[in-house]
């Protein structure tokens, strides 16, 4: 079934340069006249009411629809969309710009040849891949950068890849990033001037990870549906291995999944194993609705659009956080997010870190996925010399044998480690270590390690 | 919830239906009940002015699958039905009539209408959602202001509040019945002797009643105020084996961990006291929202308590165990419900209700919550005095500033597409003396005289977002609508929910 667009009233608007004048002019009344609130930077002149029409924006992710059709209306003409993902059934509730027939296709193409022929002057650009496999000289080319990300390591790709952009000599470099994100009836919209104000890493631990259920409670005790869930994915599968791969988006695997769930849910007496949560559990599926969407792209946007035309103070400097709550009423809560200054990417000092010496290196790499402010996967580790690095090959081999070896065996106690994860960019953690316990050695293992 | 969704989903191998694919991520948050009643609405937009706002508001409808729609531009109005169920995508209808004439056949769920209004147009939307009760909203956006203000047209009580999953725990530990209590010392005899499997084993919940039963011996009475939980969770934490491999366990940390949160009295939410002081009219008291209340009510006087909700959060328990504990509660949970459910049928308009309609309300009794409706009994100068009076502390209280100046001077200009600042504050001083002399009213007035009665696509963005939620928590009946005036700056980026 297709979707009637019912942004076509204000979307279909002549072109031409006779139009321009009368199509922008509630753009106008903002752009040309002087506001209570504006600064004293404001001047209306042709120069820059014209200005947002050179401002270069990028724009990637879930909220793109919207983002594309927002800065198209609010004057923006050079926009970039990046978005590797196709058109799925799933994003119809919500992604105006695509139809049924159009399942399958880029959502970058697909969403750009449409804005782009329903808003005339507009150049819509689409990169059909990852943010990832872009340069810094790509990034470079932009003014304004907005995201609407689904994935955290994607954010803090982004935000690291800006951050370390920034070069104090040049004016250019410092590029405002807008980042969005929803779930539910509820929302968030912030802005970020790299190295200058709080960035996403100084902002992690406001998304702590959901904490893990322990895999001796999937194996033997299991008590809720998701435990079924989990156990038929995690370890069903493996045991089994029904298919070669498995693909979170073929029905026949998550079907699979379901009855694996179903059945040992049965077998503990457990309720409420459905084909719709196994596929929320595997796919880490996060509601999402159109209106919602709609109002943190849309703030984005807003935000955007103070940034390009000085028409109003954007948020940055001083309130840099949008939160927004629309389930119980409506609420919102706009305030400061203070920058870190042990900010693994925008600070530099290093933060203490509670480490039990009596852990081997191994154990203390997985606890750090764990930690609100760390969330790391894949990190390695360095002290005085590398502890610990995941690729290349050959190094990961030669340090390898230091997964074993107990914290207290391979530093000391006040030392400073440094943790980076490249596939999350330029993140550099800077741990001071402080035992928490007294280390007790290992004659046992250092033994059998010599 | 879920089990809505599962009466849904057809025949295990043939996965979800197209219908179920397309709408997952929104099913997840109000399921196929919500869904079914956004499918059988129909909404009617009015538009006037530019008219972005209505418009994106209406975008949001259509997407997640509202059955039918009207948009009345002026003259013009055009019919669209979404025929879910029929072959042909939609059928689109255009035809002109007059905004009475409008009125005069259909019959629709919820109107919006978008502000500047000719008056007279107003009156005629007035009179149509008092006559036939249809909830109204009013949507004004110029420049970097906008206001959205929701019009029911009379007490709104809801039972699908959603609340947050992390207050719902009830768990009665300290009025546990004879099964709940029976279950736990059966648990809990010999607990030094038990091996350390069982101990490490043992659910909080169980824990927890051990020691109120040891505290109760001792003392007479339950631990009520702080210093008595500070005193019984050191109890608990005492009872804690730190012998073993962990130096500890986690059932009994996370007994520790709930005594705050769990041993106390349960007491009744402003929202629930008002439903229950809430006197229904004639036609109110016979719909089964206030049958069941009433019901309720009766219960609650008797045992001074709400039906058990029967839910019980994950814990650190062995299967089995954790399955015959969720019973033990599931089982009195059904036996509160049976009982207000005998109440309910003793009522002459109790026959028909649903027992599962009964049940679900049990479930959520704590939560249920009524939104008046009304306009506010207190006059616009009573409300800014009040917004005023904050503002004045604004700078020690580190709260925002008032946004009713926005309200105020967006109002102004609800009849007209313009208005010089000073028209606005001369219109705004009528109601408020002194207008002129308030620096925010003066402000906000000048920037909505910037826009001259444009609106700024982004506002009315996210203006038609947050527009589009109520009225899908309106017509689903599910979540919490505002009461009853939401203002948004688009300079602070921060919105302030009023009763005006
Ligand atoms: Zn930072």
């Amino acid at each position: 079934m297709s979707q009637p667009v019912m942004v076509s009233g204000k979307l279909t608007t002549p072109g031409g340069s006779a139009m321009k004048k009368g199509r922008w002019t509630y753009l106008d009344n903002v752009r040309r006249n002087p506001g209570p609130f504006v600064s004293e930077e404001f001047t209306g002149s042709e120069e820059a009411v014209t200005a947002s029409e050179r401002v270069k924006v990028f724009g990637a992710g879930g909220l793109g629809c919207e983002i594309l059709k927002n800065l198209a209306l609010s004057g923006f003409q050079d926009i970039h969309v990046i978005d590797m993902d196709t058109i799925d059934v799933s994003n119809l509730n919500r992604q105006f710009l695509f139809r049924a027939s159009d399942v399958g296709s880029s959502k970058a193409e697909c969403a750009a040849r449409f804005v782009e022929k329903r808003v005339k002057g507009c150049s819509i650009t689409p990169h059909n891949c990852k943010i990832q496999d872009k340069d810094d000289d790509f990034y470079m080319q932009f003014n304004i950068i907005i995201c609407g990300l689904d994935s955290i390591e994607a954010r803090r790709w982004i935000n690291s890849t800006l951050v370390n952009l920034v070069d104090p000599e040049n004016e250019d470099s410092l590029k405002p990033l807008i980042d969005g994100g929803t779930e539910g009836f509820k929302g968030q919209a912030r802005v970020i001037f790299p190295t200058m104000t709080s960035c996403i890493e100084c902002q992690l631990d406001m998304h702590a990870p959901r904490a893990a259920v322990p895999l001796c409670t999937l194996a033997s005790i299991p008590r809720q549906p998701e435990h079924c869930i989990e156990w038929a994915h995690i370890i069903a599968w493996e045991n089994e291995k029904p298919f070669p791969a498995l693909d979170n988006d073929d029905p026949e695997h998550i079907t699979w999944l379901f009855q694996k769930a179903l059945a040992r849910a049965k077998e503990f007496n457990i309720s409420g194993v459905t084909y719709s949560l196994t596929q929320g559990v595997v796919k880490n599926i996060i509601p999402a609705i159109a209106s919602t969407n709609a109002i943190i792209a849309a703030s984005c946007c807003n935000e955007a659009f103070k940034i390009a035309t000085q028409t109003n103070p954007c948020l940055g400097f001083e309130e840099n956080y949008m939160m927004y709550t629309g389930d119980a009423g409506v609420y919102t809560y706009t305030f400061k997010h203070e920058k870190k200054d042990d900010c693994p990417v925008c600070g530099n000092l290093a933060r203490d870190l509670e480490v039990d010496p009596n852990l081997t290196l191994e154990e203390f790499i997985a606890s750090l996925a764990e930690r609100a402010e760390a969330q790391l996967k894949k990190p390695s580790i360095r002290a005085e010399k590398t502890l610990y690095m995941q690729s290349p090959p050959s190094l990961e081999e030669q340090t390898r044998p230091n997964l074993i070896k107990k914290i207290g065996e391979l530093v000391g106690n006040g030392d400073e480690i440094g943790v980076t994860d490249p596939s999350l960019g330029a993140v550099n953690f800077k741990y001071r270590l402080k035992f928490s316990k007294e280390y007790r050695g290992n004659a046992i293992e250092t033994a059998s390690a010599s | 919830m879920t089990e809505v969704i599962l009466d849904q989903t057809p025949p295990i191998l043939h996965g979800p239906s197209a219908k179920e694919k397309k709408y997952d991520r929104q099913l997840r948050l109000w399921a196929a009940t919500g869904q079914k009643a956004l499918e059988d609405s129909h909404v009617l937009l009015l538009n006037s002015g530019s008219g972005t706002v209505g418009v994106e508001a209406l975008k949001n409808l259509v997407l997640p699958g509202i059955g039918k729609f009207t948009i009345a531009d002026d003259m013009i109005v055009e019919e669209v039905d979404l025929g879910m169920s029929k072959a042909s995508p939609f059928t689109s209808e255009k035809q002109e009539k007059s905004i009475g004439e409008l009125f005069e056949h259909d019959k629709f769920t919820l109107i919006m209408y978008s502000l500047p209004i000719k008056a007279e147009n107003l009156a005629i939307v007035q009179d149509y959602t008092k006559r036939h009760k249809v909830p109204a909203i009013s949507i004004h956006s110029a420049g970097f202001y906008s206001y959205f203000k929701i019009h029911l047209p009379g007490s709104f009580p809801i039972v699908d509040t959603h609340p947050d999953i992390s207050a719902t725990t009830d768990l009665r530990l300290l009025s546990p019945w004879p099964e709940l209590s029976q279950f736990a010392e059966g648990l809990t005899e010999n607990l030094e002797d038990q091996s350390l499997h069982d101990h490490g084993h043992i659910p909080y919940v169980v824990i927890l009643l051990h020691y109120l039963a040891r505290w109760k011996e001792a003392h007479g009475t339950l631990p009520s105020n702080f210093k008595e939980k500070t005193a019984f969770r050191s109890t608990v934490a005492a009872g804690m084996r730190t012998d073993n491999a962990e130096g500890g366990e986690e059932n009994f940390e996370e007994a520790v961990g709930a005594v705050v949160k769990t041993i106390s009295l349960p007491s009744l939410s402003s929202s629930v006291r008002e439903v229950f002081g809430y006197q229904p009219d004639e036609t109110e008291s016979s719909t089964s929202f206030w049958v069941i209340a009433d019901a309720i009510k009766t219960f609650h006087t008797k045992h001074n308590a709400l039906p058990l909700p029967g839910s019980v959060p994950d814990m650190k328990a062995q299967s089995t165990v954790y399955v015959q504990l969720q019973n033990i509660y599931k089982a009195k949970a059904r036996q509160d419900a049976a009982e207000v459910l005998e109440t309910v049928r003793s009522h002459p308009g109790g026959k028909d209700i649903p027992a599962t309609e009964v049940e679900l309300f049990c479930k959520n009794a704590a939560f249920i919550k009524l939104i008046h409706g009304t306009t506010s009994a207190s006059s616009i100068l009573e409300v800014a005095k009040a917004e005023f009076a904050n503002d004045e502390s604004a700078a020690l209280t580190q709260m925002p500033l008032s946004l009713l100046p926005i309200y105020l001077s967006l109002g102004a200009t609800s009849h007209v597409n313009s208005a010089t600042a000073s028209d606005i504050v001369a219109k705004i001083g009528k109601d408020i003396p002194e207008a002129d002399s308030n620096p925010s009213i003066v402000n906000a007035a000048e920037e909505v005289a910037r826009a001259n009665g444009g609106e700024l696509h982004n506002i009315s963005a996210l203006t038609g977002g947050m527009v589009a939620q109520e009225v899908i928590k309106i017509i689903t009946k599910q979540y919490i609508p505002i009461d009853n005036t939401c203002i948004f700056d688009g300079i602070t980026s921060r919105t302030q929910v009023l009763r005006t």
